[in-house]
């Protein structure tokens, strides 16, 4: 099982803040209203809810990635 | 002749033809897979200010090209106290243009482009002109295009939409621009001094440390760009302006930098590897000298200000992070800090790094976080409205 991580599009967000709402475990709002995001792996128990975030942004701008991905660069 | 610098050959007033430049240096051999070795063992790292290592980002690209690569070399030199890369292009444009072909050769490209501000009219018209100079296989490979005047075009990803689309705002990422860059295709993006180095490199044929070019700004009597070795020292290239005064502090790296003591500055190495060892950054080789007499803080929200005009006001944490922390530190350095401010602005300060496409809102922070520091107790003093200590050494002197 590869570890995931939550990334944003910074330029797709536009700060709706439901991401926050629905995994504050991992998603705080700044004080403009947009998320900070707790690096490294999504724990596994916490995965129903990082998928349940990436599903209530209106813009598509949270996704969950491979760990690896971020590891490359 | 073993060619070392960067700077030797004839006087900088016009720049070295063709001619001259192949009768004082020969040829430049063949790009090659060896060449990617040559500049590993040489330690050659990026000089656009991330000094990133210049043999992983060769490899990464020619590992994906299928003889369709592209090259970036950039010389947009946004960083409004940078003249580097400008005196390069303008006086050695033939090193950058050999650095440019040993890395088309090297990671297999198809086309070279070069990425000049619109504002260095001189480069960009000299850069043109000289590769009318180089043979016809490379001319027809190479094209110079102007890069607009603001901050954030010269940032990697936005250069390459520049030349894809016409827009100089940096893309969401991954994919760099390695692996999806001009058309598509793997680019390598490496900025001008990068080049001219690697063009010396591969001549020497052997590892040493070689040098770096800096530009002095500030309180020195000398302003303009010196090239010193590589882990000389930041007093040694601040003699070579004419020498600073004691007690102030020096911005090292430019706007994407941070402060440092000047009496501290003047011991450390200029050396990038170390300096971000210790949380400092040479960056693109700013060396700026704000003498003991002006305000630190002052000369910080100025800044600030400037980088927050420059957003591309593409992401949300940098347009409302940037424009919040400016004013603060305005209201601050004016003696009319509000209630919290400078908490907020602590608080800021270490909010914002990786929450843009690009690192514009990390440079910014990290510029403030050095202000803090440095300037901690001229922090305290404004945000009490007690004066100035700048002010106030004035005043006692």
């Amino acid at each position: 099982m590869t570890m995931q991580e939550l990334a944003v599009d910074r330029i797709r967000c536009d700060g709706s803040g439901f991401c926050a709402e629905v995994f504050p475990e991992m998603i705080q709002l700044d004080d403009w209203g947009y998320p900070i995001v707790a690096a490294g792996a999504v724990p596994e128990h916490l995965m129903a809810h990082a998928r349940r975030a990436v599903a209530s942004c209106p813009v598509l701008a949270l996704k969950l990635r491979a760990r690896a991905e971020a590891a490359r660069r | 002749m073993t060619p070392l610098t960067l700077l030797d050959g004839p006087a900088l007033d016009t720049p070295e033809s063709y001619d001259s430049h192949v009768r004082r240096l020969g040829r430049a051999p063949q790009g090659s897979a060896a060449m990617v070795d040559l500049l590993d063992a040489a330690g050659l790292r990026g000089r656009g200010g991330a000094a990133f290592p210049v043999a992983t980002k060769w490899r990464a690209v020619a590992q994906r090209s299928r003889g369709d690569a592209a090259v970036l070399a950039n010389g947009a030199e946004g960083e409004p106290l940078s003249a580097k890369d400008r005196l390069l292009m303008e006086t050695r444009p033939h090193l950058v243009l050999d650095g440019a072909v040993l890395a088309a050769q090297t990671v297999r490209a198809r086309e070279v482009v070069l990425y000049v501000g619109e504002d260095h009219r001189r480069a960009h018209a000299v850069m043109q002109a000289a590769l009318r100079e180089r043979p016809a296989d490379e001319r027809r490979s190479i094209r110079v295009l102007a890069a607009p005047a603001r901050y954030v075009a010269g940032e990697e990803s936005a250069a390459v939409h520049f030349v894809n689309e016409g827009v100089a705002l940096p893309t969401t990422v991954p994919p760099r621009p390695f692996e999806r860059g001009i058309a598509g295709r793997p680019t390598l993006v490496q900025n001008v001094e990068t080049l001219a180095h690697v063009a010396l490199v591969a001549r020497r044929g052997d590892a040493g440390p070689g040098t770096a070019l800096l530009t002095m700004s500030g309180a020195v009597p000398r302003r303009g760009v010196v090239e010193v070795p590589q882990g000389s020292t930041i007093g040694e290239a601040l003699a070579r302006a004419g020498g600073a005064a004691p007690g102030g502090a020096v911005l090292l790296g430019g706007y994407f930098g941070g402060w440092v003591d000047l009496d501290q500055a003047v011991r450390m190495p200029v050396d990038a590897a170390w300096l971000r060892s210790q949380g400092l950054a040479l960056g693109c080789g700013v060396v700026a000298v704000l003498p003991e007499s002006r305000c630190g803080v002052a000369e910080t929200a100025r800044i600030l200000g400037w980088l927050a005009e420059q957003s591309a006001r593409q992401c949300g944490p940098c347009v409302f992070g940037l424009r919040a922390i400016a004013e603060a530190v305005q209201r601050i350095a004016g003696g009319a800090a509000e209630s919290g401010d400078m908490q907020r602005v602590q608080r800021w300060s270490q909010q914002l790094a990786g929450r843009g496409a690009c690192k514009h809102p990390d440079g910014a922070a990290g510029l403030l976080q050095s202000a803090l520091r440095v300037f901690a107790e001229d922090f305290t003093m404004h945000e009490l409205r007690r004066g100035c200590v700048a002010g106030a050494r004035t005043v006692a002197a």
